[in-house]
């Protein structure tokens, strides 16, 4: 299967290295505190990728780490931190102090994050909703405006559409074509794939895609619209997989406690991640699952 | 004789009581999520939860969840899937009650959990809406759960993240939003209700030991005056406070308080 035309495989640095550029609007951690990429963030740090720009509803710590390692300079998400405890320091570091640099943030609700993917999805500029209409999110920024409904005439706010450049998806399993398959909750993955010029599909597992054809309705994305499929057991620790793996919840009070400081994120990035060669050597010492 | 209850686990088992049977709940995290668990245990085994994950269940999960994705939340739930499910039924206006929480609520019960202090020089930046906004924006009835600090009851918010009453009797039909019923604020030492017409949160009872007129003092946001005679909050029973202590045995989430 190797040589198989359209085999799709790569290793995490690789499909970094070549789909991920400086400047990238990354959609990551789509499925909410489920299935968080944590490899690649983690790679991206270590390729010291510079002025991403972060798409996301609810992302977990992995946006705390890339604005705390100087990655990033917009986020566009309904909620930055770090789910299991709270506050995401970094976060609050780059919006407070302008440390390690300024942060532009677009807030969003999961709502309207969710509609400014659909948009992009679907190939229109914006969609309606009613929601967050009135309240400080729709004019903190100008991917809103209040429009009228051609029909009725009532209030509505218009979502501009949100393309990311790649979107990342962690999934249960994946052929090596890129045939992704996955279950649980999925959040926004179903959007931000379709909204997204570049899909990379990381798998806990390569099957056959005989695996696949057996039960097509657990099948998040063709491989077709796949440009990279990156085999990585483990690579949502400390967050956990549906049916595969649990919630490390002491690696994300550890994590708060070091990032408290800046001193102690320095410290933490680079025992965790500056320090590690990659997915495997991180398993080996931190989680041995 | 077990200890009696403590302040979260009264809060829970108030916030458990606002769940009616057969009630759509929009379920947030933490004491809401015990809150949840604890009615489909007791009085509402009908009520469906919808977590913003995607996740749609009507029991209390068999193991303790430190966050909605955990497996013991996906044992035993009704669906899995995307969040598109949950929140089209919210925005389409079929939630009956959905849970917040936040650092600041004014007396129109408007949530900011976006910054402390003024946009270009936030003293303290918070992590944001997630559902929050969603859920202010259309679920029927709010319940908002919160530690009773002075600081978090203002009379203006310094960002309007969640919208309930906004400035006040009429705002949500001009600012285009649905019909809110009530707004039930539960706190460590009081529950307290508000509606369109109440023009701010009243008094509806206080914790054993409280005393209405003290804490209306520490609730600095305005409005009406605290009624002459405000019942004491009613104790959970002794197998709601069990059913409690078993939902969160290691007293993750109602320990200390």
């Amino acid at each position: 299967m190797d040589d198989a035309p359209g085999d799709k495989r790569c290793s995490m640095a690789d499909a970094v290295a070549a789909l991920v550029p400086d400047g990238s609007a990354v959609a990551c951690g789509l499925a909410l505190e489920a299935a968080i990429p944590f490899a690649f963030t983690h790679e991206l740090i270590r390729q010291r990728r510079t002025g991403l720009t972060l798409i996301g509803p609810i992302a977990d710590a992995v946006f705390d780490q890339l604005i705390g390692a100087g990655c990033v300079d917009e986020v566009e998400a309904a909620w930055v931190g770090n789910v299991t405890t709270g506050s995401g320091y970094c976060f609050r570091r780059a919006v407070e102090q302008g440390r390690p640099r300024p942060l532009l943030v677009r807030q969003h609700s999961n709502l309207t994050i969710l509609v400014a993917l659909q948009a992009a999805a679907t190939g229109v500029p914006y969609l309606p909703t009613r929601t967050a209409l009135g309240s400080d999110i729709a004019t903190d920024h100008d991917g809103f405006a209040e429009v009228a409904c051609p029909f009725t005439g009532a209030r509505l706010l218009a979502v501009r559409a949100v393309r990311p450049d790649v979107a990342v998806v962690h999934v249960q399993r994946a052929d090596a074509h890129g045939n992704a398959q996955a279950w649980g909750n999925l959040g926004v993955s179903v959007e931000a794939i379709g909204a997204a010029r570049t899909v990379i599909v990381v798998a806990e597992e390569i099957v056959p895609t005989a695996v696949v054809r057996a039960e097509p309705d657990r099948t998040l994305v063709p491989g077709a619209l796949v440009a990279a499929v990156v085999e990585e057991p483990g690579g949502t620790h400390p967050a956990p997989l549906p049916g595969v793996r649990e919630h490390d919840p002491a690696a994300y009070t550890a994590y708060a406690e070091a990032s408290a400081t800046e001193d102690g994120f320095a410290r933490w990035l680079d025992t965790h991640v500056l320090a590690v060669a990659d997915r495997r050597a991180y398993r080996a010492r931190f989680a041995d699952a | 004789m077990p200890e009696p209850a403590n302040r979260r686990e009264l809060m829970v088992a108030c916030a458990a009581r606002e769940i009616r049977d057969g009630d759509v709940v929009f379920v947030g995290m933490r004491l809401p999520l015990l809150a949840f668990a604890l009615a489909t245990a007791t009085h509402a085994p009908r009520a469906l939860g919808l977590f913003e994950n995607g996740i749609m269940r009507d029991s209390p999960p068999a193991a303790p969840v430190v966050t909605m994705s955990d497996g013991p939340n996906h044992e035993g739930a009704l669906l899995t899937g995307p969040m598109s499910r949950v929140m089209a039924l919210l925005a389409a206006g079929r939630v009956d009650a959905g849970f917040l929480g936040g650092a600041q609520v004014d007396r129109h019960g408007n949530l900011n959990t976006t910054r402390i202090g003024p946009a270009d020089a936030p003293a303290v930046r918070l992590p944001g809406s997630g559902g929050g906004a969603d859920i202010a924006s259309a679920a029927r009835r709010l319940l908002l759960v919160m530690a009773h600090e002075p600081r978090r009851f203002v009379r203006r918010v310094d960002h309007r993240t969640s919208p309930a009453y906004g400035d006040g009797r009429g705002w949500r039909a001009r600012a285009g939003l649905p019909p809110l019923e009530s707004v039930t604020l539960i706190t460590t030492r009081a529950v307290m209700r508000a509606t369109e017409a109440s023009d701010g949160f009243t008094l509806a009872s206080v914790h054993a030991g409280e005393d209405a007129r003290a804490v209306a003092a520490d609730t600095p946001f305005g409005g009406p005056p605290p009624p002459d005679d405000v019942p004491p909050t009613t104790e959970p029973d002794a197998a709601t406070l069990a059913a409690i202590r078993g939902l969160d045995p290691q007293r993750f989430w109602t320990g200390a308080a």
